[in-house]
């Protein structure tokens, strides 16, 4: 740099003045460049210009693209579009709303619905914005209305595309649905710097696929250059650039499968999560209850979603990924798992079950009252024996339970393609550190590590977590990432793309404690808790039943028929066959459904029975297997 | 009595500038009235806007210069501090935390910096005048960097090149070394280079500023988005053609081609109106405004005026080069206004307050000179 100092007012003043021309020098340059750019457009190219704006005052009008279609593997379309055409207000261009409206119902049929859907969209757009207030005329009614358009200033007949889901309530989770687009959206869309795509387009993708998909599904807006005259009416078209139409997607979904386990639901509730674990896949995804996503597409009206958004049963939430429970049992295997990797003491020790484990003075209870006298691991698994499981808990410690567990994606999103997956919560004594402001709540009791081998206390999961486990477990350790989408279909050149199924993570377990680890739960479907459901299956499974405790009843004998529907425990069970080379893995919850056989279990096997060997159920819900007296095996009062 | 108070008015001004600065407000009234449709109160608000501006100019100019570099140090602290309380209280819209609420109406702290900085880099400089040494330049470099990171974090990345240019303009005049003025102007061009190759640029820029650069040197790639701006406005221009198509007469104009003809895109309403002939006189017209600035700073009687009035000179031409670069589709949309044209008050009256410092460094002038 400059080292030299300036010793005197001259020279400094000499130095000055020669930055002060080559300041001068460099604005000169710089505005010449700017002049040379106006001669440039303003002389070389004016005659191209004045074309373009004297002659022709060119507009540019947005097509937008048509949307892709959704089908499930077999080819179902689960969303596509189709034609109608609406009857659009723009609110700023009609003198009396009102006096129009009533006057519109002379001429199409308008419904009280139809009023306030209307309302609504006014309310969320701005008055200059055309919105609908009947969709879908009948050609009768377009004709109607044609022959009497100039009786109605500022209200418009539009041929639109409109999407529809051919399959209503089936799937409604997975798919999800397009709306309006919002002021949110176009804020969104904003910062995202692609808003100006989104032109002459009124809908965007609001749940589910449509949503997660929504820039492969959406397309390229194309433009048509028009000319208008100094009224700003557009006199011809002078070229046009087609849009883009948005990608095809095909789903790994298996709609008839997808369906055949919601009637299974029935009026339950609860999800379910099928995975081909072999590309993580989705087979099924299933959240009850469902909604109608055709209700959303033009608009709600009101008290529509006001009885969604209020019901009790919570139709919109998306238990298979927003859902969170505790795992009950089926967490033991994935537990048993990490015992084996620790090669901790007990996994090959056979210990006594008194139907209850002591700790710090704590009683924790069985399930299996009385106990079962003696029980080594490889039976813990099948027979679900709380008493082991809490010793072995014990042993494992809560930092390598959290460790181990923290592995499969327990208490992390497992980055499935939906939107709004939640990461469940994996306790650990960091996470309680963080989870809680109380100072006395912040430390973790070695009494609380019990619980947690039985899959109760803090921990909650989502069942797509547990069947992204499951899938894991079955596929021996080599994980893929969930996804519902499994190729892509550019509709111009039939291009495809696949939504590769890469590996996306490779666990170090050893395969000898693999395979012991499902003969154990192969074991849960022979022997164990599974076995009445599973019975006479021609093929062979591993499975595990689970109960997540809603309500614990300190002491008391537990009666689900004395305590509310909605206070009664939830019905897990995951599973996986043909258990040496699994095609499908899964986890299902019923809500309130009582033993993990006892409501879970039935749907399982429907869907392995579907999957597997292609038998549909005759009837829906199936009586025998989920009547509560086919649980128990002989003799044995299992709860789990 | 009368003669008195006129005197005492007048004292202050310089007439040259204060006659650029009024031929100016004249061209901007009327074309404002073009671009906004004749709409008549809009150019009342902007009469308006200028004579609280002028009071500005003159309130300013009678400040000492004794005076300026006793604010230098505050004035930039202060800045400082309202940027860091931006990142913390400030309000965001459109992703960009650029605001602070006070209560009876929102400031944004990094146009003060458009003055405050330089205005501390050439007092800095002024402390050390007679043993200037590369340290000082180091710590000036720092002065500058410290409000153009804050800037550069909210993020508004015009905004920051225009503070860090004005900060730059103090070091090249107090006599930064040619070697690195070498070297920051191959960086520059590298750094052109690289943000106009979008695999290049994706990697230091937000991907809409790259596309923002993309869509600049090729507007049909997105004619409806980012490309609009620049296609509407080159079509305007060039369709001016040599002499314009007259006052009120720009069809591209009043068809409602042009977004934000009234504010940053006023320029593509001139150039439709008043053609090459009118745009040539623009050019002069600010380079007139520009060598009276840099006049004033070689008759500047200190360090500090030189350094401060050759800053503001410079920061007017880089106001003027980069709207009408970006508007002609030279340069890429960033949200800078024509200088005392575009409509927008708070612009106005920030370069105004720049003319006032210059103004109060030509009245401290020597009397004697040499």
């Amino acid at each position: 740099m400059n080292k030299k100092v300036v010793l005197n007012q001259k020279g400094e003043r000499f130095a000055f003045q020669i930055r002060l021309i080559v300041a001068v020098l460099f604005i000169l340059t710089m505005f010449g460049v700017l002049l040379g750019r106006f001669v440039w457009l303003q002389v070389a190219e004016h005659n191209r210009y004045l074309t373009l704006a004297e002659q022709n005052r060119i507009s540019l009008v947005p097509i937008p693209p048509s949307r892709g279609i959704i089908r499930d593997r077999n080819g179902v379309v689960l969303a596509h579009n189709f034609s109608a055409y609406t009857l659009e207000i723009t609110p700023s261009k009609v003198a009396d709303l009102e006096d129009t409206i009533a006057r519109l119902k002379g001429v199409v049929d308008i419904t009280q619905k139809d009023r306030r859907r209307f309302k609504k969209l006014q309310d969320e757009t701005k008055d200059f914005e055309t919105l609908p207030i009947r969709t879908r005329l009948s050609d009768e009614e377009v004709a109607r209305f044609a022959s009497q358009s100039y009786l109605f200033p500022g209200v418009e007949l539009k041929a639109r595309l409109f999407r529809h889901y051919p399959m209503g309530e089936v799937g409604s989770h997975l798919t999800g649905y397009i709306g309006r687009i919002n002021d949110r959206d176009i804020k969104d869309l904003e910062e995202k710097g692609i808003y100006a795509n989104y032109r002459g387009t009124d809908y965007i993708g609001k749940l589910g696929i449509e949503s997660s998909y929504e820039e492969q599904l959406h397309g390229k807006t194309g433009f048509e250059k028009v000319e208008i005259d100094s009224g700003g009416r557009a006199v011809r078209t002078l070229s046009r650039t087609p849009p883009k139409s948005g990608q095809d997607l095909t789903l790994s979904i298996d709609i008839r499968l997808q369906e055949m386990v919601e009637k299974q639901f029935g009026n339950r509730r609860g999800a379910l999560v099928a995975i081909d674990p072999r590309t993580g896949g989705i087979l099924a995804l299933v959240s009850k209850p469902g909604f109608d996503p055709n209700l959303f597409v033009d608009g709600i009206d009101p008290v529509s979603w006001n009885e969604l958004n209020t019901s009790i049963d919570k139709p919109l939430l998306n238990r298979a990924i927003r859902g969170e429970y505790p795992p009950g049992s089926t967490y033991k295997p994935f537990i048993a798992l990490g015992a084996l990797e620790y090669k901790l003491p007990i996994v090959n020790q056979t210990i006594s079950d008194p139907g209850y484990f002591m700790y710090g003075g704590h009683r924790f209870n069985d399930s299996k009252k009385g106990g079962y006298g003696s029980m080594s691991f490889d039976r813990s698994i099948a027979l679900s024996s709380d008493t082991y499981f809490y010793q072995l808990a014990v042993q494992m410690g809560i930092d390598k339970i959290a460790g181990f567990m923290s592995t499969m994606d327990f208490g992390n999103k497992t980055g499935v393609d939906l939107p709004g997956e939640r990461p469940g919560i994996l306790p650990s004594p960091e996470w309680k550190k963080q989870r809680f402001k109380n100072p006395a709540q912040k430390k973790w009791f070695s009494g609380e590590t019990v619980s947690i081998g039985i899959g109760q206390g803090y921990n909650s999961f989502t069942p797509m977590q547990m069947a992204h486990a499951t899938a894991t477990l079955a596929n021996r350790g080599v994980a893929f990432k969930p996804h519902a989408v499994a190729t892509l279909t550019d509709p111009s050149t039939g291009k495809m793309t696949l939504v590769e199924p890469k590996p996306n993570k490779t666990m170090d377990w050893k395969p000898e404690n693999i395979e012991r680890i499902i003969r154990g739960m192969e074991g849960v479907m022979t022997i164990g808790t599974g076995a009445n459901v599973f019975r006479g299956a021609e093929y062979v499974s591993a499975g595990k039943t689970g109960t997540a405790q809603v309500y614990s009843l300190k002491g008391a004998k537990y009666n689900a028929n004395a305590i509310k529907e909605r206070l009664r425990d939830h019905s897990w069970f995951i599973a996986f066959a043909p258990s040496d080379k699994p095609t499908i893995a899964l986890a299902v919850i019923v809500e309130n459904g009582g033993f993990g056989a006892q409501a879970a279990a039935p749907i399982a096997r429907k869907v392995l029975d579907f999957y597997l060997l292609g038998k549909m159920p005759a009837d829906p819900i199936d009586k025998t297997a989920s009547g509560a007296s086919a649980i128990a095996p002989a003799g044995d009062v299992v709860r789990d | 009595m009368i003669s008195y108070l006129w005197e005492r008015i007048k004292r202050p001004i310089d007439p040259a500038l204060f006659c650029f600065i009024l031929v100016i407000f004249a061209l901007s009234a009327g074309l404002l009235y073009s671009a906004s449709n004749r709409d008549l109160d809009r150019v009342t608000d902007k009469v308006v806007f200028m004579g609280i501006s002028l009071g500005v100019l003159w309130f300013v100019a009678n400040i000492q210069q004794r005076t300026l570099m006793q604010l230098a140090l505050p004035a930039y602290v202060g800045g400082v501090i309202l940027l860091i309380a931006v990142e913390f209280f400030g309000i965001t819209s459109h992703g960009a935390t650029r605001w602070l609420n006070i209560g009876i109406t929102r400031i944004q702290p990094s146009e003060i910096m458009r003055i405050a900085l330089p205005l501390m880099v050439a007092w800095f400089f002024n402390q050390y005048q007679n043993s200037l040494n590369w340290r000082h330049f180091l710590i000036a470099t720092l002065i500058i960097l410290v409000p153009v990171a804050l800037i550069l974090k909210q993020p508004d990345l015009g905004t920051s090149l225009l503070v860090a240019s004005s900060g730059f303009y103090i070091l090249f005049f107090a006599g930064l070394s040619w070697r690195i003025l070498a070297v920051m102007a191959v960086a520059i061009a590298i750094g052109a280079y690289t943000v106009t190759h979008w695999d290049l640029c994706i990697n230091i820029l937000h991907e809409y500023q790259c596309r923002r650069i993309a869509t600049m040197l090729n507007p049909m790639e997105d004619p409806l988005g980012a490309g609009y701006h620049i296609i509407q406005g080159t079509i305007a221009i060039g369709s001016g053609g040599l002499l314009g198509k007259g006052w009120l007469a720009g069809t591209q104009t009043h068809l409602d081609f042009i977004p934000e003809r009234t504010t940053d895109f006023i320029f593509a309403v001139y150039g439709e109106e008043f053609g090459l002939v009118g745009n040539i006189v623009l050019l002069i017209i600010y380079l007139a405004v520009i060598f009276r600035g840099l006049m004033i700073a070689n008759n500047a009687s200190t360090l500090f005026g030189r350094l401060l009035a050759g800053a503001i000179s410079m920061n007017f031409f880089t106001y003027a080069l980069v709207n009408m670069g970006m508007v002609t589709g030279m340069l890429p949309v960033v949200g800078v206004p024509l200088p005392l044209i575009s409509y927008g008050g708070t612009s106005m009256v920030s370069i105004l307050a720049g003319f006032g410092i210059l103004m109060s460094i030509q009245r401290d002038r020597p009397l004697m000179k040499g």
